[in-house]
């Protein structure tokens, strides 16, 4: 699903050369589950980003999906990042003057799908996260928890094949991370593979494997990966460092 | 995509109505100061007869004084005399042609409760209602014989029309003027000439003639022109001296109707200038021009220096107001980055995200471009009040709406670009971690 090799970035300033990322390399399978960790400043969110082409790396290899993305324009970047890939962030960045069923609809309207198209889609993610009643609502109206599920039924509605997670549970009280968590886990169920950036152990436990961070480099990784879903080719979903 | 990107900017416009109204009257009041004074430029300079400006030409030649020029940029005199006037009138060499000053008489109304009052009108040949088309409401204009035989007769504006006979049809009725009663032979429609082009020696922008009578008649009853008259040396005593004289004071208009008679008829008035030379007379090096309507207003500066200052200054104010406009568009859309970064992530392209947020720029200038129609409305209304003689230039046609309401959404457009492509600069990543 994602292959990263020797991968590297590099922040310039006129006055320091800072390596967010040095040779870096990792594997995710398909259906896979993983859960990225490292202390603050490690890399993680750099890594999130330019696995989630939000961010252009300095050097490297990268392919999505079968798909080599090194020099790859705007456009097809943002029509890969539009199909492939579905985020879940921390802070649940709904926009506040549209209402939940626009909110869902937002990654649609890019993927230029017609009305009918959208509002089929829109239904089924509502529903697959139980809020199918208030899409009407604003998001100053639901709780916390009720925003993030949300933000992952935008994630879905696009069936993208890889679903980015940003701390998703790190503004909620532990019931609803719980309920967040779960509804992860049965998304993955289904076939979505999940790359969850945190910081909580108890969660990245959840996870079939883990990958730790440290300095920009992967240092640690569970080379057993507990798939819930073998592999098309029954090979065991590795990661390299 | 682009009925999304609509709503969503009027969304937006909704969200912060009072940065959104800071923008759209900021455009308004430029776009408003900027279409008021080019409608009034647009209008002055437009050209009043389209349809036969190129074939109507105006008569110059240049009779003045040896030594000093009648203007000193080598132009010749703006009118001629008498006696060459009647020269190319009777000479016939034009298609159509008139010969016609301005006059002021004192006319005695019938009816007892109107007080007798003084009246401009134009002394004219025949040929000027076919060669400058105005439209009869009842009657015609006199006819050639009626020029050969001095008629007494008049054809009335319809603003003298509706005073002496209340808007009833009074041909073949008489008025008095001047003590002489003249025959009614027709009485014009509302005749609304932007400028009044075919004297522009008397000014551009004066009120309509009131009545018009032929030029032989009034030479017959010795009535002196109440335009402009210029003399380089004394005419001597007496009518016969006068209409003998150099002086100058008569508009002649020739109605050519192709390129070929304009040639003709330039070599015609060469010719005849040179056969004055040979009688001692046009003592200048031969200069003699025919322009055509057009030129002729732009010879005679119908667009004042001060209305192109004007104009310019109040362009000045709208690129001010855009430069406010900027800024407010910069505050808006830094203030939407994290949204920016977040449609972004979810798929939009640099651009879409330019596209969307162009559009938004184009919503406030679309709706700064209806209040600011609304307020050059109120701004015409205001040159109207302020300068009557600008009335027949200070109104709004479909051309000037039409442009104001597109210079609106282009200027919101440029003001929009650098906002917008600062929008579609926002790195998503930045935007999206808290």
């Amino acid at each position: 699903m994602l292959k990263m090799s020797h991968l590297s970035k590099v922040y310039r300033t006129h006055m320091v050369e800072t390596h967010a990322l040095r040779d870096f390399s990792i594997h995710v399978r398909d259906g896979e589950f993983v859960a990225v960790t490292g202390p603050s400043g490690s890399g993680k969110t750099t890594f999130l980003n330019i696995a989630g082409l939000l961010e252009e790396f300095s050097g490297g290899e990268f392919w999505l999906d079968g798909v080599d993305v090194r020099g790859m324009g705007d456009d097809a970047r943002s029509r890969l990042r539009n199909e492939k890939i579905g985020f879940i962030f921390q802070s649940f960045n709904l926009i506040p003057d549209l209402n939940i069923f626009d909110n869902v609809d937002v990654p649609l309207r890019y993927r230029r799908f017609n009305a009918p198209e959208r509002k089929k889609r829109i239904d089924e993610a509502l529903t697959r996260v139980g809020l199918a009643s208030r899409m009407k609502h604003y998001p100053s109206e639901l709780s916390g928890g009720q925003q993030q599920r949300v933000a992952i039924a935008r994630a879905l509605a696009g069936s993208p094949r890889l679903l980015m997670a940003d701390e998703p549970t790190g503004n909620l009280d532990s019931l609803m991370a719980r309920g967040v968590l779960e509804l992860l886990e049965e998304i993955n169920r289904q076939g979505t593979t999940i790359i969850m950036v945190t910081h909580d152990p108890e969660l990245a436990a959840r996870a079939q494997r883990n990958v730790h961070i440290i300095d920009g480099q992967v240092t640690d990784f569970d080379d057993e990966p507990k798939l819930r879903t073998p592999n098309r080719d029954g090979s065991p979903a590795v990661a390299m460092a | 995509m682009f009925a999304y990107y609509l709503e969503l900017g009027l969304r937006s416009l909704k969200r912060n109505p009072i940065l959104t109204a800071l923008m759209v009257v900021g455009i308004a009041l430029g776009i408003a100061a900027s279409m008021t004074t080019l409608t009034v430029m647009h209008l002055m300079g437009s050209d009043p007869i389209p349809w036969k400006s190129a074939k109507l030409h105006y008569v110059q030649m240049d009779n003045w004084s040896p030594d000093n020029p009648y203007n000193d940029d080598g132009r010749p005199p703006d009118q001629v005399t008498y006696r060459d006037a009647i020269a190319l009138m009777e000479a016939g060499k034009a298609d159509k042609q008139t010969a016609m000053f301005k006059i002021s008489l004192p006319i005695q109304p019938q009816n007892k409760e109107l007080k007798p009052f003084q009246s401009l009108g134009r002394v004219a040949s025949a040929d000027f209602f076919s060669m400058f088309e105005p439209r009869f409401e009842y009657g015609a204009p006199w006819n050639h014989d009626q020029d050969a035989s001095h008629a007494r007769v008049v054809v009335l504006g319809k603003d003298m029309n509706e005073k002496l006979f209340g808007g009833q049809d009074s041909t073949g009725k008489t008025v008095r003027m001047n003590g002489i009663d003249y025959n009614i032979v027709g009485v014009l429609d509302d005749w609304k000439l932007r400028s009044r082009y075919y004297d522009l020696t008397n000014g551009a922008f004066t009120e309509p003639d009131e009545f018009f009578m032929p030029f032989t008649t009034a030479i017959d009853l010795k009535q002196r022109s109440s335009g402009n008259n210029s003399c380089w040396k004394t005419s001597g005593e007496g009518w016969d001296a006068y209409l003998n004289s150099d002086c100058i004071w008569i508009q002649m208009w020739v109605q050519l109707d192709s390129p070929l008679r304009l040639t003709e008829y330039k070599s015609f008035l060469d010719n005849y200038v040179n056969e004055q030379k040979k009688l001692g007379r046009f003592p200048r090096p031969l200069n003699n021009r025919l322009l055509n309507v057009t030129e002729w207003m732009r010879d005679q500066k119908v667009v004042s220096r001060d209305v192109e200052v004007q104009t310019g200054l109040a362009f000045a104010f709208l690129v001010v107001c855009l430069v406010n406009t900027i800024g407010l568009l910069l505050a808006k859309f830094t203030r939407k980055s994290g949204e920016i970064g977040l449609r972004r992530a979810l798929g939009a392209s640099r651009r879409e995200v330019f596209t969307q947020f162009l559009i938004e720029s184009g919503v406030v200038g679309l709706t700064g471009g209806f209040l600011g129609l609304l307020l050059t409305g109120l701004g015409l209304l205001a040159v109207r009040a302020l300068y009557t003689q600008y009335k027949s230039v200070a109104q709004l046609d479909w051309s000037m709406v039409v442009a104001t309401i597109v210079l609106a959404i282009v200027s919101a457009l440029l003001a929009g670009l650098y906002p917008t492509w600062r929008a579609c600069r926002v790195q998503p990543a930045a935007q999206l971690k808290v």
